[in-house]
Parts: C-alpha cells; structure tokens; sequence
C-alpha cells in the first residue's frame, strides 16, 4: 500500500474478528437500515411470490402457501456496501432451490424484485446450491418493514444490496441487466471478500 | 473539511464520498461522507464531518487532519439520492440533525445555478447550538423568496422560541410540506427513525412513493 495517511493508526481488532471481516468493513452490534425510498407496506392477502422469466411454467405462492414451504434456518456474517458487516445473523427462510424445484430453464441469471420497484441482479449460480434463501424471520421474529418484511431475499455472500428487500420474485433472465443500484454504479457482481463495491472494481 | 481536487469531475447535489484512512501498517478504515458543496464549486469539495465520540474515522479528521494533508478518497459516490436543476419541483427537503448535509448541496447548487424552483426546508435539530448552517440558511433566505426555512427543535428551545419544538409529525408536514397536487420532490434524510416516520407519514399524507427519496445519516446511516 503506497499512500499513508499521516498519524493515522486506526483501531486494532483481534485477529479471529478481523479475519471474518472482508476488507474496508467495519463491525457493528445493531442493525442499520438502508433504502432509497419510502418502506413498502404490502398486506399478506396482497402479497405472492413468483418465479417468472425464462422458464416453461411460472410458479406463484401466496403468503399461505410460501409458508407452507420447508424452511432453514442460517446463521450467517452480512456485510453491506456502506461498510458495516453485522456477524452471525440468524434467519429463517426458504431455500431458493426449495423454490425453483421442478423449473426447467435456461437462464444464467435472476432479477430479485420488489414491492417499491427495487431491482437487483445476480448469476443464478449464486442462489442456488445452497447459497440463498427468501427470508421472513429475523433473530427469530417476523421479519420487519424496515429491513424487508414481510420477507427479504438473503444472499449473505454478496454486498448486502443483493439481499433484496421486500421481494416479491425472480426473474429468471438470459442475460446479466443491472437492477437498481448496479445502474447507478454499483458492482454487477459485489462480491465483499473482492471489495466489489463499485463498478469498475 | 475543505478539499483542493485539481481533477475532480464533478458530482451532483446529493452525491458522497468514500474516505480511506491508511495506517503505516496498512491497516484501513473507510467511511462515507456526503458532499456538502454544490457542484457548480469544482475546484473544492466541502464535507461535513460529524465527530462521533466512540469513531474510528470521523475524530481522526476532525482533530488530527491538519491544512496540507493528502486524503485518499474515492467518488463522486450514489446517483439516486441527487437533485439537479433539470429534475425540477418543487422540492421539500426534510432533514434530521447531520442529514442536512446533502441537502445542504441541493440548496447551495440552486442558489449557484440561480434556480428559482420553490424549495421549502423543514430541519429537526435537538437545539438551536445544534443546527448546522444556521446562518447560511438565514442568510439565503433573506436572500431569496423562492427558498422557505422552518426549524423545530426537539429537546431544547431558548428562551422565546416560538417555532416548532416536537418531533417532526404528519400536521407539521402538512403546514410546512406541498401539497401532493403540487407533486413535490421530497428528500429526506437523517437518522433511520425519522427518515422511516417521515417517509411514511408522506405517502399516508397521499404523496407518490417515487417520488420520495430517501437517505440515512448518522454513526450508523453509512
């Protein structure tokens, strides 16, 4: 590293900490809530969740039905682009692969989208096989307006801005489209271990 | 915190910065700090840092950064969370304490580009010792009838305050705000509380969700 701040020495952390922390994050103890707009307030009678796209069959579930579903739960490290990284976050959700069972496609890549027309995209690799759910529970409660409820994707080993809140489905596409925020600059991928947090990274 | 960035490239009212802090162990600390001047400004940029006590960046800047320093720092960041002259109005800015700054460079861009849209600001300090830019904003509003200025100070009011001094709620948004025929553009900004009560109130009050734009600030805001 060649630039030095002067008189700069920063606050140490222990090292079993700092190795769970990708680099340029900082810990926090509470939960901060991020978003560009008003918190969308859909009722559960009114909610659904579809699989749409490039597929043979759509699916859709209503609020009954999605949790009628099997559920996990995961304790996972979240990391957000804003710099703070929050560790062993406990969710209860449905495995994406619970969801797209059964979905013949082609696709290389979802769009997550959401009540409030929040968009965002990711390779259909990295919410599958084990690695994303739609999550309704948070530290064991129903998971919150503000950070997403009534149900949120949970893509925990990207930027937490993949995490969307407020999903209402995927689409399943041929081709990588930036969602929301990767339109205005922000990484197509965000992978927080690389420190993609902006394009061009 | 004022910057001489001879290759800057300019940003929109709204837009920040990342700050990266290097040690000589390498060891970095990032934070992000919104852009308080206006861009029509391009050979300085202004930030306004909030000393947080238990911080790990913002006392190192506010007490050791001395004139002469060199700061590495990445941006212009966020384009969402912008105003420029071409987007229009009305504008109602909501702020909450340190939210005022982005809004801040919306209110300095439309001063420096000599736009007259009618921009109305409702700001919520704790105390009048409390509000950032006072004298500015007085200053700007003598100035300029286009622009309205309302405080409301929540924990401590001098003596003969006869402005608000409660919480920001739906009837001081209603007295202060557009009405939604008017179709303003909302930005709100400061802490997550108020930002999500503000937010909200303002689509109950029958404002487009889309229109309202939001932006957390604070030790824990980004």
């Amino acid at each position: 590293m060649s630039f030095v701040t002067r008189g700069f020495r920063g606050r140490r952390r222990d090292e079993e900490l700092g190795a769970r922390l990708p680099p340029g994050q900082y810990l926090v103890n509470d939960f901060p809530v991020l978003s560009a707009g008003p918190t969308p307030r859909t009722p559960l009678s009114q909610w659904s969740l579809s699989i749409t796209g490039e597929v043979d069959q759509p699916k859709r579930w209503s609020w009954e039905e999605f949790r009628a579903l099997p559920t996990e739960t995961v304790t996972r490290d979240i990391h957000c682009v804003t710099k703070w990284s929050k560790l062993d976050t406990v969710w209860e959700g449905v495995s994406v692969d619970t969801l797209l069972a059964g979905v013949e496609t082609a696709a290389g890549y979802v769009t997550a989208f959401s009540d409030g027309g929040y968009t965002t995209n990711l390779p259909l690799e990295d919410v599958t096989g084990g690695k994303a759910w739609v999550a309704f529970a948070y530290d064991s409660q129903p998971l919150e307006p503000e950070h997403g409820g009534p149900a949120r994707l949970l893509v925990p080993h990207l930027y937490f801005w993949k995490s969307a809140k407020w999903v209402r489905g995927l689409r399943l596409m041929a081709a990588d489209a930036p969602g929301f925020w990767e339109t205005y600059g922000y990484h197509m991928y965000g992978d927080p271990w690389r420190e993609q947090r902006y394009s061009g990274d | 915190m004022v910057l001489a960035v001879p290759d800057w490239p300019g940003h929109l009212a709204g837009q920040h910065v990342d700050v990266r802090l290097t040690a000589e162990d390498g060891y970095q600390a990032q934070r992000s700090y919104s852009i308080a001047s206006p861009p029509d400004d391009n050979e300085r940029l202004v930030l306004t840092v909030e000393r947080l006590d238990d911080g790990e960046v913002s006392p190192y800047l506010v007490d050791e950064l001395r004139p002469g320093d060199r700061l590495e720092f990445r941006g212009p960041i966020g384009g969402y969370f912008v105003w420029d002259a071409s987007m229009g109005g009305p504008l109602f800015l909501v702020a909450g304490g340190s939210g005022i700054c982005p809004l801040m460079a919306m209110i300095r861009h439309r001063a420096a580009s000599a736009n007259t849209v009618p921009t109305r600001l409702l700001y919520s300090s704790r105390s009048l010792a409390d509000v950032i830019y006072r004298d500015e904003l007085d200053r700007q509003v003598a100035m300029d009838g286009g622009l309205h200025v309302v405080h409301t100070l929540t924990r401590a009011q001098p003596e003969g305050w006869n402005g608000h001094s409660r919480r920001i709620d739906a009837e001081m948004l209603e007295e202060v705000g557009w009405a939604p025929a008017e179709r303003p553009l909302a930005f709100v900004c400061g802490p997550t509380p108020l930002v999500e009560a503000v937010a909200r109130t303002l689509v109950d009050l029958g404002h487009e969700a889309r229109r309202v734009k939001t932006e957390r600030f604070g030790p824990t805001g980004g």
